[in-house]
Formats: C-alpha cells, structure tokens, sequence
C-alpha cells in the first residue's frame, strides 16, 4: 500500500495493491488510521485499481474506515475497483454512505461540490 | 470427472493459498476470468470463516474437497470448529457474530450470490461444513 496526502483537498490517499483478505487487512488498517491521526486530515480515498482481489474482509475494512471519517467530519472515497470487487460492495449499499467513482480525480471532484 | 482433497492448518496465510487451489482445480472447465473470480471469493469466504469463527483463531485442520462432473464444480470447506448454533439467522445479510472485529456479515450472502448453490451443515461443537456449486456453461455468444 501507498499512503500520500493531497493537502487541498485534506485528502489522504490509500493506494492498495495485490489481494485484500483477513490476513492482510489488519496492517493496512493500522496504517491508515495512523496516517489519519497523525497527518491531521478529515478526508480518505482508498484506491482499488490494482487490487485484483477482495473478499467481506476488504469490506469490513472499507466500512470501518468509513466510520472513522464520518465521526470527524470526513468523506470516503473508494475508487478503481474492478467488476467483482464493485459487486461486494454493492451488496451493502456501500455507494450511498461513500463517493464511488471509476477514478481518483472523478471522486475528488465530488469532494468539491 | 475429477476430485480433490486438501489439508491445510487453519492460518490466515492459508486463505489464499486455498482459494489459489480451488481456481487452479477448476481449470479445466475453462471458466472465465469473472467465474474464476466469484469461485476464488466464496472459498476465500468458507475458508476465513473457518480461520476466525469456526478456530476462534486457535490452531485447527482446515479441509477443503472439490469434485468436477461434466461442466460443473463442487467444493466443500470443512473445520472441526467450535460450530453455528442458529444457521438460518447466520446465513442472514449483516448477520455477524464477531461485529468488534470489523466484520460485516456479509460472508454467507456473498457465497449465495457468486455460485448457485451453498449448503451450510454444523452442530455446536462440533464444526461445519460449507458446500457449494457452480456450473460453468459453455459460452455460445460472442
Ligand atoms: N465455520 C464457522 N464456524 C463457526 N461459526 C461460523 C462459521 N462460519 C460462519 N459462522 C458464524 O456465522 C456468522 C456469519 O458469517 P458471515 O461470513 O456471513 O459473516 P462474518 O464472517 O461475521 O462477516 P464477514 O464475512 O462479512 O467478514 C459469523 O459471524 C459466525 O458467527
Ligand atoms: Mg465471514
């Protein structure tokens, strides 16, 4: 994964790489919530365009941070996601609670409506 | 027709190695990318159940069988866990029994939706078992 911050925008983008299981999913947790609190930003993007594979794990990942955000006044982004990885998250209504867009740039020009 | 019989000990590092298994058993069908990818989720599903419910993350044997019969594949996921009291109110969408630990509850209801079939046996004590199906049709359009 790679973390950077988009200071405009107040935006930290997570780039996820590889497959996301339970295995995986709790070091990038830990990592994404310590660049939150630490980098002093309210908005997060995770960014799916070369993860080739999720399971409810990435979605339990992607629900929890979404929490996080929303309790100081932020708003997700999931983007780049392919067909199958947009089916789980479909099936919990995740694009009515977080900007789901095709790319990046698309989600955070939501940011700026 | 073909089968297969996999053990493996219930570590998280398993999981993909099982789902990485299961695609690789059903090759022969000549699915598509996409079926590949639904097969490889719902195992991968089975199997992290197994890991964090069924072994509650203590060390246990995971196995998995699959059969190929004509165009269509049968896997079962099996552990000698600690078992579903309630399986109907399991197999629920958002139904999950370890929420704190960011779970969604959405590992059954995705099973159902990426293959045809999935049959859920367990008894309190003594493990469950997950089977499911999926047929792979020959593609004829396009
Ligand atoms: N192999 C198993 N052994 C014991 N209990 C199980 C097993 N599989 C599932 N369960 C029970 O069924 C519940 C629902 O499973 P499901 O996979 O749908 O959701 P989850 O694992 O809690 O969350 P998610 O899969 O979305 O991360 C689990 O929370 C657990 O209580
Ligand atoms: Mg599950």
């Amino acid at each position: 994964m790679e973390l950077s911050v988009i200071g405009k925008y107040k935006l930290l983008v997570a780039r996820l790489y590889g497959e996301l299981d339970h295995h995986g999913a709790g070091e990038i947790r830990e990592a994404i919530d310590r660049e939150l609190m630490r980098r002093g930003v309210r908005n997060l993007a995770m960014d799916f365009t070369n993860m080739g594979f999720m399971d409810s794990s990435g979605l339990g990942l992607v629900m929890g941070r979404y929490k996080k955000v929303s309790a100081i006044g932020g708003r997700l982004i999931v983007c780049g996601m392919n067909n199958n990885i947009r089916r789980i998250f479909q099936m919990c209504g995740l694009q009515r609670i977080a900007i789901v867009a095709d790319s990046l740039e698309e989600g955070m020009e939501e940011l700026d409506k | 027709m073909n089968k297969m019989r996999l053990e493996f000990l219930s570590r998280s590092d398993n999981e993909r190695f099982a789902r990485t298994v299961a695609a690789a058993f059903m090759l022969e069908l000549d699915p598509t990318v996409e079926q590949l990818s639904e097969v490889k989720t719902a195992i991968s599903e089975a199997v992290t159940n197994a890991v964090i419910h069924g072994y509650d993350g203590s060390e246990g044997i995971i196995v998995l069988e699959g059969t190929l019969d004509k165009n269509a594949v049968k896997f079962s996921v099996i552990d000698r866990g600690i078992g579903i009291r309630d399986i109907e109110k399991a197999r629920e969408p958002l139904y999950s029994g370890k929420p704190e630990m960011e779970r969604s509850g959405m590992g059954f209801t995705i099973m159902e939706a990426f293959m045809d079939s999935i049959e859920v046996e367990s008894a309190p004590g003594k493990g469950t078992r997950v089977t499911m199906t999926k047929t792979v049709e020959a593609e004829d359009e396009g």
